[in-house]
């Protein structure tokens, strides 16, 4: 059992009244930074953290915050992402529904290190049942002085609110996500310039993860340089994993990075095995836009090394051999799915998600997703797997904002290790779309 | 014969919703509260956003009626037709699909005798797959207004689940009770 920075609280029943959450220690960040601390000393220690930010990019926060622009006379914003969408993804919404004062003791304390005064939870809109969490919530933490005019005698103010998106999962790119918080349609905007400069209204902004800012609160309390000593290397701290799939015990697990992933996918103490006997035969590290890899790719390294829970290990061996930790969305396959169907499935959503504004994802997502559904339903031809490794490369780094990177990476990933399966289909196109039908020749490699 | 304009008409409590949430922007940046009000819209209006509604909520924001639409058709929350009792909103993404959603979907169909997107005879059911509702580990699953139904792996699940949904009245949000 290693420590457990976010969740140690989280099953206290009535964890989500202000009473019984002030009862196992919280808002004492909030003591802590607006009476004894100087914003920039919060920035400070999150720096020493080395926190990394928990919505999947992994850039460091404390980096990210000092990028913040401070010009005299216009107003500062701190965004919560909560628009949590990334398929394999339910750590944050878990995290909001039984904890949501964590967020908020993150939200004024972090408010408070970039000197806003209004800060907003932006949260997707299928979760209007926890925008109502969140908003009893800081109903009650104004009520009790934590937040509105002069928090706790301070003299510093903060007024906290909610905002539903209405689903759209571009909407967790940060500049898509202001553009919808200001009423308009998720278009990504051009940067430069950044948020940090021109964010929210024009003005300089900082967006953060859910995960992200319920973070600070351990790291005001205990220093950054506590919180460094947690984890491996430039990966420190704990991450929330969103186990899925075919497993035994999928959910929301605390890990300290460096976690061995063998370990996380056997372990009763995690995800428990795959399900029903079954052998493993791939997994997507970190949500559906991260390279998928098969059973022994994951497990070790292409130098046989065992692979960790850790940003840096996730991704050795870069997009041949390996991955990324993204989001922390952890898909595990068994040896009965199919491959090119799920490929399709993440194209299709790729395509459906595509704002439309750059042609080569809005047109290449659509043609991926049609060539991969000919391919899974039978029509195939030889030449179309390389057709979507070549539309695959031309979508990559071509776009305004990253879902068309998140779109190729999956389709491009899954040719490279499972190619076999692919041809499969392709010639065998009665046998493949035959019900349950399923490739098994490359399992012997890849399954374990 | 006179062209009559029906004028959509929020109730009180649906209008002092809309302006808590006008409350929560800057001066002159009311048009951040057109999501909140779309979806203050859409339960007003048995479960869709109709064009009349669309231009009240120009009005109330000040805003030109095209700043609406373009916003309403980009988010796919918003029905813009007509819809059943409930909308059972079913996830199609991969990490539901590894646990059986293809198949829920089918069964979906098959019970209720409608294909994706289409209403039931008797108004009851509209069926619409979605991405990714962010419940993975307890797929395959389905939200209907406010409330996600998870974990509908047997056919008997599904059963439960549809004979209760007939019994069941539409949810009240929270800023209308």
């Amino acid at each position: 059992m290693g420590i457990k920075i976010l969740t140690e609280h989280i099953n206290v029943p009535g964890i989500e009244t202000l009473e019984v959450y002030r009862k196992h220690g919280g808002y004492r960040s909030v003591e802590k930074a607006l009476k004894t601390m100087t914003p920039d000393e919060v920035v400070e220690e999150v720096k020493t953290s080395g926190l990394r930010g928990r919505g999947g990019a992994g850039f460091p926060a404390g980096m990210k915050w000092s990028f913040l622009a401070k010009p005299e006379g216009i107003p500062r914003y701190l965004v919560c992402n909560a628009d949590e969408s990334e398929p394999g993804t339910f750590k944050d919404r878990v995290f909001m529904e039984k904890n949501p004062h964590a967020l908020i003791e993150g939200m004024i304390t972090s408010s408070y290190a970039l000197g806003a005064n209004t800060s907003y939870i932006y949260i997707r809109g299928e979760l209007l049942f926890i925008l109502r969490i969140l908003e009893k919530a800081i109903a009650e933490a104004y009520a009790a002085g934590l937040l509105g005019k002069n928090i706790l005698g301070s003299g510093y103010d903060l007024d906290l609110h909610v905002a539903p998106g209405g689903g759209a999962y571009i909407c967790g790119e940060e500049t898509a996500l202001l553009e919808s918080l200001e009423g308009k349609r998720g278009n990504p905007r051009n940067k430069p310039p950044f948020p940090a400069v021109k964010g929210l209204f024009q003005s300089p902004t900082v967006v953060n993860n859910v995960e992200t800012i319920a973070s600070v609160p351990w790291i005001v309390n205990n220093t950054g340089a506590e919180y460094a000593k947690i984890g491996v290397g430039r990966s420190t701290g704990t991450k929330l994993i969103s186990a899925s799939g075919n497993i035994n015990r999928p959910g929301v697990y605390e890990i300290e990075l460096g976690v061995p992933v063998e370990e996380f996918i056997y372990s009763d103490e995690y995800c428990g095995g795959i399900w029903k006997g079954k052998q493993l035969k791939a997994v997507v590290p970190g949500g559906s836009s991260v390279p998928i890899l098969p059973a022994n790719l994951i497990l070790k390294t292409a130098a046989g090394e065992d692979r960790l829970m850790t940003y840096e290990s996730l991704s050795d061996g870069g997009f041949v051999s390996g991955s990324m930790l993204g989001s922390g969305a952890f898909i595990v396959f068994d040896e009965d799915q199919c491959i090119v169907r799920n490929t399709w499935n993440y194209a299709r959503f790729y395509h459906h998600e595509s704002c439309g504004q750059c042609s080569p994802c809005r047109e290449g997502t659509g043609w991926m997703e049609r060539v991969l559904h000919r391919i899974e339903y039978g029509h195939g031809h030889q030449q179309d797997i390389d057709l979507l490794v070549s539309v695959a490369k031309q979508i990559e780094g071509n776009t305004i904002c990253p879902l068309g990177d998140a779109a190729a990476w999956p389709v491009a990933s899954a040719i490279r290790h499972f190619r076999e399966e692919f041809e499969w289909h392709i010639k065998h196109p009665q046998e493949a779309t035959a019900p349950g039908a399923v490739y098994r020749g490359q399992l012997a490699a890849a399954t374990v | 014969m006179a062209e009559t304009i029906n004028a959509f008409q929020f109730s009180n409590k649906a209008l002092a919703e809309i302006q808590r949430y006008i409350s929560h922007y800057p001066e002159g940046r009311q048009k951040s509260a057109l999501l909140p009000a779309l979806h203050v819209a859409q339960a007003e209006n048995n479960g869709w956003v109709s064009p009349e509604a669309m231009d009240a909520i120009a009005e109330i924001l000040n805003i030109q009626p095209i700043e609406v639409y373009e916003v309403a058709t980009f988010y796919t929350m918003f029905n813009l037709q007509p819809v059943g009792k409930h909308v059972l909103e079913v996830c199609r993404t991969g990490p539901c699909c590894l646990r059986g959603a293809d198949q829920m979907i089918d069964l979906i169909k098959q019970k209720l005798n409608i294909e994706e997107g289409e209403t039931t005879a008797d108004g009851m059911f509209t069926l619409k797959p979605v991405e990714c509702l962010a419940s993975c580990g307890t797929g395959p699953m389905l939200q209907v207004r406010e409330t996600y139904y998870e974990n509908l792996d047997s056919e008997e699940a599904l059963d439960r689940f549809l004979e209760m949904m007939r019994n069941k009245e539409v949810e009240t949000p929270e800023w209308k009770k």
